[in-house]
């Protein structure tokens, strides 16, 4: 490996045909592009993704002005490729002919109509690994359901148990979506692992219920060996306490004080100044203080009120004791902390000017992770995909542009 | 040694609790060769609930149960300069160690990176940390409560509170640390492929905060977009309303589209609504949404959640009902797939485990032993690995240090 190799990340050498769309996809490929692989994103003006145009209060004429498709498509490239012609079709398959890896989160049997299914990408490229995320995955009574990242928050089990015990289950916010495409993101890896070893590619058929499920395992275990299950209880712990989020200084101000030991519990105490309502024998002990944690929870409150949330964690982490603020998002952009770590970063657009940006979730010592470029404009990419990778003449291109191909 | 397509991969998991064992498991359950290192009183999730039969027992303890398959363990006591030794030796001949521990304690044990790769200069060190190995808080302590709302996920929960007059909340269970897991878990698979496409060794440093935070980029976006950050009040994304159904449980419906709603009057026996005026448009049942919500909560009153669900998914509109651990054990669906793989413990008995989300074409191994046992594997692991004789074994067993 020369020094260029590894300045262009773990996955260098790695081609991705994206057929991903609105999230779990291409935040999958996203992953990927951080560690280096390439990624081709094809896309069409007859059928752009729903995040180029999609906002809470309708829908833009605007491709290029999304923020939201920004935020889950950097480092890509661009081809504008109809799939629904054949010839489109056929162009693709060139470009999965070129590549290691595809991936899509179309409804099943998409892909197979348009003739880009697995059987057909096999014959192109003999060890392709391609990738299909959907709801309920490709098989089984429910795989034409339709669902968005709600429905498998929902039946995978984590809207139950997510909200005030007291009230209705909560969905969750977008992260769901995103929770599907990391999944998507490690299967991908673990395949090119096995490529590597076995030179033997992979169908990978994923459903989002199941991978999102995945993590709460405990709790269906919970069910499995004993018949119960478990419900939401807010930001209660099943034997810590004080375990919850307490009002601090300011405006929708919280702060999060998690206490396991009697040791965090006394370090609590002397943050307090050692009131003498925390004297009380029935808070002497963990078992005691999460029975009496409807009686504790206020009066912590009345001294977390007091203060600045940020001052409280540092007071509390000098003392031991796990608390952190709940944080809004301006608090993330502005935390020394995370600028330290260069945990945010700068992206620049030609539409969305220069913004803020969270980076690649790690930090690897020899193949950095990184943003390389911003979101691509659609099609941007097409005399690189078309002319360089498929040899297509600038003539072939203009009478494809024409027919409404590239498009 | 397994005959999972990963088992020519050496990992030592010594991590506790969920975020390193889940990493960790993520790779056993392809069958990597993955040995967990466990303090002499074990990982700290043997001592949480659930315990199978209601026992409080570390071998019972369903989170332990579920992070650990796949992999053997040994118990080793990094306290004592014997232990640290043995500890070194194991991990001079591993391709992957996995760490949970802050800097300074990493340091301390004389086992951070810096130490390791004059041991085995190939090695991949994946260290999973509340905020990560550098900056001004990579000392300070947090549980799952904290990471979750360090990373801005707890301040939009619930969505789409009426108010901001009750506290944010966490996510299910310790959904932040599968995150940082998983997350841990893209990146470690990263560095081994480089390595075995020619590269070296490396670290990798996760922090467990700015893995949560990535997730919900998304959301956090809106701020830059507009300097106004979103909070739980806020639409988190697509409209969608909670019916409850006449067994208790919820029933999630996406109302996003003119088509959504379309397969939903279809199912609601109303098509007619559809095509007149108000509920014809987004303004008329904006405008008539209490009424609309009644009538249609009305409707949910006499069905079932899964009859809720078949009917609004026929008409081809999204919808799901909210699931319990048991709905979601029991379903037809997770049935067809074989999702849950059934493994065997020794005091835990049988128990069907949630598998992998993700069928392979060429992967038929799906695992095959439960969490392993506390130091279960110290003889296969300290005796024919490293050399101890059974004697040895005897000796560290009293010295307190396996």
């Amino acid at each position: 490996m020369s020094t260029q190799d590894n300045l262009r990340g773990a996955l260098a050498g790695v081609r991705i045909a994206d057929f991903g769309w609105v999230l779990a996809g291409p935040y999958a490929t996203m992953l990927l592009s951080y560690l280096g692989a390439e990624v081709i994103k094809i896309e069409s003006r007859r059928r752009p993704d729903e995040q180029r145009i999609a906002h809470r209060a309708g829908f833009s004429e605007d491709l290029e002005a999304s923020s939201n498709f920004l935020e889950v498509n950097l480092n890509k490239r661009s081809v504008s490729l109809n799939i629904a012609t054949e010839e489109g079709a056929a162009l693709a398959r060139r470009i999965v002919a070129l590549s290691d890896v595809v991936v899509e989160n179309m409804r099943p049997g998409v892909m197979d109509r348009l003739g880009l299914g697995y059987s057909e990408l096999v014959k192109v490229k003999p060890d392709i690994i391609m990738a299909s995320i959907s709801g309920w995955g490709s098989t089984g009574p429910l795989r034409q359901y339709t669902a968005y990242a709600p429905c498998f928050a929902s039946f995978g089990g984590l809207a139950n148990l997510t909200g005030y015990a007291d009230g209705e289950p909560n969905t969750g916010t977008s992260a769901m979506d995103a929770r599907s495409g990391t999944a998507a993101a490690f299967a991908v890896l673990m395949a090119l692992n096995i490529r590597q070893r076995t030179g033997q590619g992979q169908y990978i058929d994923m459903s989002s219920c199941e991978a999102l499920n995945s993590l709460i395992g405990e709790n269906v275990l919970e069910y499995v060996m004993n018949g119960r299950s478990p419900v939401r209880q807010g930001n209660q712990d099943a034997i810590m306490a004080p375990h919850n989020c307490y009002r601090a200084r300011g405006e929708d101000k919280w702060i999060s004080i998690a206490v396991a030991t009697d040791a965090e519990w006394d370090g609590l105490r002397q943050a307090m100044g050692d009131p003498e309502w925390a004297r009380d024998e029935a808070f002497a002990s963990t078992y005691g203080r999460w029975r009496h944690r409807d009686r504790l929870d206020p009066l912590l409150q009345q001294w977390t009120v007091q203060h600045d949330p940020r001052e409280l964690t540092e007071l509390l982490q000098k003392h031991g004791v796990p608390a952190f603020p709940s944080y809004n998002a301006e608090e993330l952009f502005a935390d020394p902390h995370l600028r330290a770590r260069e945990s945010i970063t700068e992206v620049k657009h030609p539409v969305l000017g220069d913004r803020l940006a969270v980076s690649p979730p790690w930090r690897l010592s020899e193949t950095p992770a990184a943003i390389t470029k911003t979101a691509p404009l659609l099609g941007e990419d097409n005399e690189y995909v078309l002319c360089d990778l498929l040899g297509l003449s600038q003539d072939e291109v203009a009478r494809l542009a024409e027919q409404k191909v590239v498009y | 040694m397994s005959s999972g397509p990963m088992s020519h991969l050496k990992v030592v998991d010594a991590s506790s609790f969920v975020a390193g064992p889940y990493c960790a498991k993520l790779l056993a359950d392809f069958g990597a060769d993955v040995v967990k290192v466990e303090p002499p009183q074990g990982d700290e999730a043997r001592r949480r609930e659930p315990f199978a039969g209601d026992i409080p027992d570390p071998e019972r303890s369903g989170l332990f149960l579920y992070l650990n398959t796949n992999k053997r363990g040994i118990t080793l006591d990094l306290e004592s300069a014997q232990g640290r030794e043995i500890f070194k030796r194991l991990v001079a001949e591993v391709d992957v160690l996995i760490d949970d521990r802050s800097p300074a304690e990493a340091e301390r044990l004389g086992i951070d990176y810096e130490s390791l790769r004059k041991l085995n200069p190939g090695l991949i060190v994946t260290s999973v940390t509340p905020f990560g190995r550098t900056g001004p808080y990579r000392e300070y302590k947090a549980r799952h409560l904290n990471t979750f709302h360090s990373s801005g996920q707890g301040y939009l929960l619930p969505m789409n509170s009426p108010d901001k007059e009750r506290e944010p909340v966490k996510g299910a269970g310790f959904l932040a640390d599968y995150d940082a897991g998983i997350t841990a878990a893209i990146a470690t698979l990263g560095a081994v492929f480089w390595r075995g496409a020619g590269g070296t060794g490396q670290h990798v440093d996760v922090s467990k905060q700015h893995a949560a935070m990535h997730l919900e980029k998304s959301q956090l976006r809106r701020y830059i977009d507009n300097g106004e950050s979103p909070d739980r009040t806020g639409m988190g994304r697509l409209l969608e309303t909670l019916v409850k159904a006449k067994d208790g449980l919820y029933v999630v419906i996406i109302l996003s589209s003119e088509i959504q709603w379309k397969g939903l009057f279809e199912a609601m026996g109303r098509p007619q609504w559809g095509a007149e005026p108000p509920y014809n448009t987004q303004a008329g049942r904006s405008a008539n949404y209490e009424g609309l919500r009644a009538r249609l909560q009305e409707w949910a009153d006499g069905l079932t959640a899964d009859e809720i669900f078949h009917k609004i998914q026929s008409c081809k509109s999204a919808c799901a009902p909210v699931y319990t651990a048991e709905e979601f054990v029991n379903s037809p669906q997770i049935a067809a797939r074989d999702f849950l793989v059934p493994l065997e413990h020794p005091v835990a008995g049988k128990l069907s485990y949630p598998g992998r989300a993700y069928q392979f074409s060429n992967v038929e191994w799906r695992g095959e032993r439960a969490a392993p046992l506390l130091g279960q594997h110290n003889g296969e692991v300290l005796g024919e690995r490293l050399g101890h004789s059974p004697a040895d074994l005897v000796k560290l067993r009293e010295a307190g240090i396996i």
